[in-house]
Formats: C-alpha cells, structure tokens, sequence
C-alpha cells in the first residue's frame, strides 16, 4: 500500500540550515549535509531544502552542499527558493535535486511550470501555494506570503495540475509557525480536487496534526519544519504514532 | 563494470552517484559500441515510452543490449528501462517494445488513488530473486509512474506491489534480464542493496 509520506522541510542559506538553530541550547544544526544524514537515519521520505539565501555566492554554497547529500543520501531531494528561470532549475537538478519547488515566479509566469516539466518531467516539478483565508476564500499569495493574488487555491491548483506540475506544496499562511494544526478545510478541497498529490504544510504542531492532516485534510504526505527541528518528536515517533492507528507509513 | 546506458532517458546520473557510494565500478556512455565486453547493462528511464524507444532503437542501443543478452550477458531496467523491455505499451498510442518479456505496459486506471503514483510503496517478493537477497520481504521503495507492466507469463514476475486496486507487477526476473519500476538509486538502504545485488549477481 502507498505510504503518506512524512517530509522535513529544511531552511538553508550559504549550505547551514538555519531554522531551528540556537534554541533552547540546541545547538548549531550543522550543514545541509549534516542534516540530511541524520534524517535519513530517522526514515524521512523525502527532503526538502528551501533556500532563503539572498545572494548568489550564498546560493552557491548551498548547492554545493546539496550535491555532496545526493552523493550520500539516496532519497528524493527537492530544493525551492527563488527559481525564476528553466537555467535555475537546471543548475539545481545538476546539482543532485530530484525536483524543484516553484512559487512565486509561476505566479507571474504559469509557462514556467510546462518548461521545466517538459525538460525533466512533470515529476520533478513541485508547485509551492501559500495561501491565506480572507472572507472564507483561500487565496494565493507569493513573495513568501507578503503579496495578495486574485487567484484562488482550488483553481490555481487545477491550473498547475493542467501546466505540468507533478506535485502541490499547500501551506496555510494563517497556521504558518502557530503550531495550530494544518487548514484541513483547505487542504482537503485541494486534495479533492486535482489528481496529483498535495503536501501539507503550516501548522504542524504534534502528532495529531499529522494524523488530521492525512485523514481530515485528505494530504498525501505531510511536510514540517518546527516539530521535527526542535527534536520535539523524530519521525519515527511520528511514523509508528500514525502506523498505531492506521495510517500507512514507511517504517 | 556495470555499463549505464544513456540513450537521452535522464537519472543516469543519480544511478552511477548510488554505484560510487558502494564502491562498484559504473560507467555511463552514449555510445553503444562500447557496451561489448561488459557483463552488466544498467537501462535507466524517466518519461515517455514512444520516445525512449525510438532514441534506444535509433541509437543502436536496442541490437546491442540484445546481442549482450545472447552472449549471456545481465540487463537491469529501471522505471521506464523496466517498461520497455515489454512487448508493447499503451502510453499515447500503441508502441512497439524491446519485446524481451511478453506482455503490456498499461495505465493505471482508479477512481480512488491518485495517478501518477508518487511515494513509497512495499514491494512482495513473489519468488527468490538474486535481486532481492538480503531484503526484507515487504519493504518499501520509492516509485514514481502511470504505468506499470502486465508480464503475459506469471513466471516472470519476482515481486508485486498493491496500488490502485491491483497488485502490479515491480520487479521482473527472467534469464539474466532484471528489472524493476521503482527507483533503486531513490529508496535508501534498501534500494542501494538491490544494485548491490545486481552488481554481484
């Protein structure tokens, strides 16, 4: 059976993942190599490396890294943050990434989507949708949730679906960071509505969260930052917590 | 020295990186000529049939691979390499395959699972299969298709996986010929012990 997968989101700049460091006498959390090896040991699914570098020498650096993990950490990598171009894209997958995540710039650009698909596969093309509630409508946002589009969740997802996109990445703006849970209202109207699979994200806060979103939510993997970065739980805890009441995962 | 074949069908790369990591010799090449003399063919793929198999026809690829095969030679076929070493596909229109395993590529058909199928799924071993030495029955790889292969000859099938109200064939083991859809260079330990295993078949 299918597994719901379960993906830490890494936020990375010049190759150091910087959410998560320093807090509460956790110390440095290390290179993105460092990272990606000790969650591979935790069977994490996948990884997913967002990029927040704003120079081009620091982006450099970052992947460098991710090629030294695809030399080492033999599970699918994605790598978002910025990509505005099909050369972006195909620096990134020389680099090692399986997939790209895509955001803002396909907002602007929708043609991107079937570029890059078309070059390396609608697979490998993950579309990033940050959205936001406003008078009980969910609507995209971009520039990391800053700028308002009259686009609406449901429909701009059928319309990546229809570009090529190969998977959605749907986060919850308003459950961003509140550890609140995800918007399974949202999420499972996404879900529903296309045929390739969505990725939770926003608002994971524990265990049940995960669950929620599987179930609830309808999601077809599940993506955290916080809960997993603080060591609040490991992904395993995560999987068997899940497996214990149903949810199949890779254990 | 397990010989890659690159015949424009991407993942190439990831496969030799998993190769290096093991230590086990891999090269990749574009040139069939140069596929003489090695013991080990490894036919990667990612996208569509049509086209891998007019560029493997195209390219020479297709006499050769036979020909090592007659010499007694070892394939594995990964993903769309697996695919294509079937009779023939129904991916946008009918193609022809290498016709090594009788049967069809089909499409996955569902109202309930999403297609493609993207994410790891368990693998039942359906027979002893060098491939598969040393790995837990049921574990999980990772795969990514929408089509998967219908072996006419049940004896060919080594492992099955469920998805989409059936249970597909993944992995095929027939004289020398190995192949598998899901993504070996993708699935961790587990996938890293199968190239293992069909480097020191």
């Amino acid at each position: 059976m299918l597994a719901k997968r379960i993906i830490p989101c890494l936020d990375v700049t010049g190759g150091r993942v910087v959410k998560g460091i320093n807090f509460e006498g956790l110390r440095d959390a290390g290179s993105i190599l460092e990272q990606a090896r000790f969650y591979n040991g935790e069977l994490a699914d996948e990884l997913v490396f967002l990029d927040i570098s704003a120079s081009v020498e620091s982006r450099k650096t970052t992947l460098e890294e991710v090629l030294k993990v695809s030399g080492e950490v033999f599970i699918p990598l994605t790598v978002g943050g910025g990509i505005n171009s099909v050369e972006r894209a195909r620096e990134i997958f020389m680099h090692g990434a399986d997939k790209v995540s895509v955001n803002t710039a396909v907002v602007k650009e929708p043609e991107l989507i079937s570029r890059i698909a078309e070059k390396y596969g609608s697979q490998a093309v993950v579309v990033a949708i940050d959205v936001k509630k406003k008078e009980n409508r969910h609507m995209v946002h971009t520039h990391s949730g800053k700028i308002p589009t009259p686009l609406e969740a449901v429909e701009w997802a059928q319309m990546v679906q229809e570009l090529g996109a190969g998977e959605i990445l749907l986060t919850s703006m308003d459950r961003d960071g509140t550890q609140e849970g995800y918007d399974n209202d949202i999420l499972s109207k996404v879900s529903t509505s296309v045929h390739i699979p969505v990725i939770a994200s926003g608002g994971a806060g524990n265990l049940e969260h995960l669950y929620d979103g599987f179930t609830r939510g309808k999601a077809d993997a599940a993506l955290a930052a916080s809960i997993f970065h603080f060591r609040q739980y490991s992904i395993r805890q995560a999987k068997q917590y899940l497996r214990d009441r149903g949810i199949p995962v890779r254990l | 020295m397990i010989f890659i074949a690159d015949y424009g069908a991407g993942n190439l790369h990831s496969v030799k990186k998993a190769f290096d990591y093991l230590g086990i010799k891999a090269m990749v090449s574009s040139d069939p000529r140069k596929l003489s003399g090695h013991r080990k063919v490894l036919l990667p793929g990612v996208g569509a049939f049509g086209q891998a198999i007019d560029s493997l026809n195209a390219s020479g690829f297709t006499e050769a691979v036979l020909e090592h095969l007659d010499k007694g030679g070892q394939l594995l076929g990964i993903c769309l390499g697996m695919q294509l070493l079937l009779g023939e596909s129904e991916e946008m229109g009918v193609h022809k395959g290498i016709d090594l395993v009788s049967g069809k590529v089909l499409r996955f058909r569902s109202e309930t699972d999403k297609i493609p199928q993207i994410g790891w799924n368990s693998v039942d071993l359906k027979k002893d299969c060098a491939l598969f030495k040393g790995i837990e029955d049921h574990s999980f790889f990772y795969f990514v298709h929408s089509y998967y292969c219908e072996p006419m000859d049940s004896g060919d099938i080594a492992a099955t996986t469920w998805f989409a109200g059936k249970n597909f064939c993944s992995a095929i083991e027939k004289n020398g010929i190995f192949a598998v859809q899901f993504h070996p260079e993708k699935s961790s330990e587990a996938g890293l012990r199968v190239l293992k295993n069909f480097a020191g078949c």
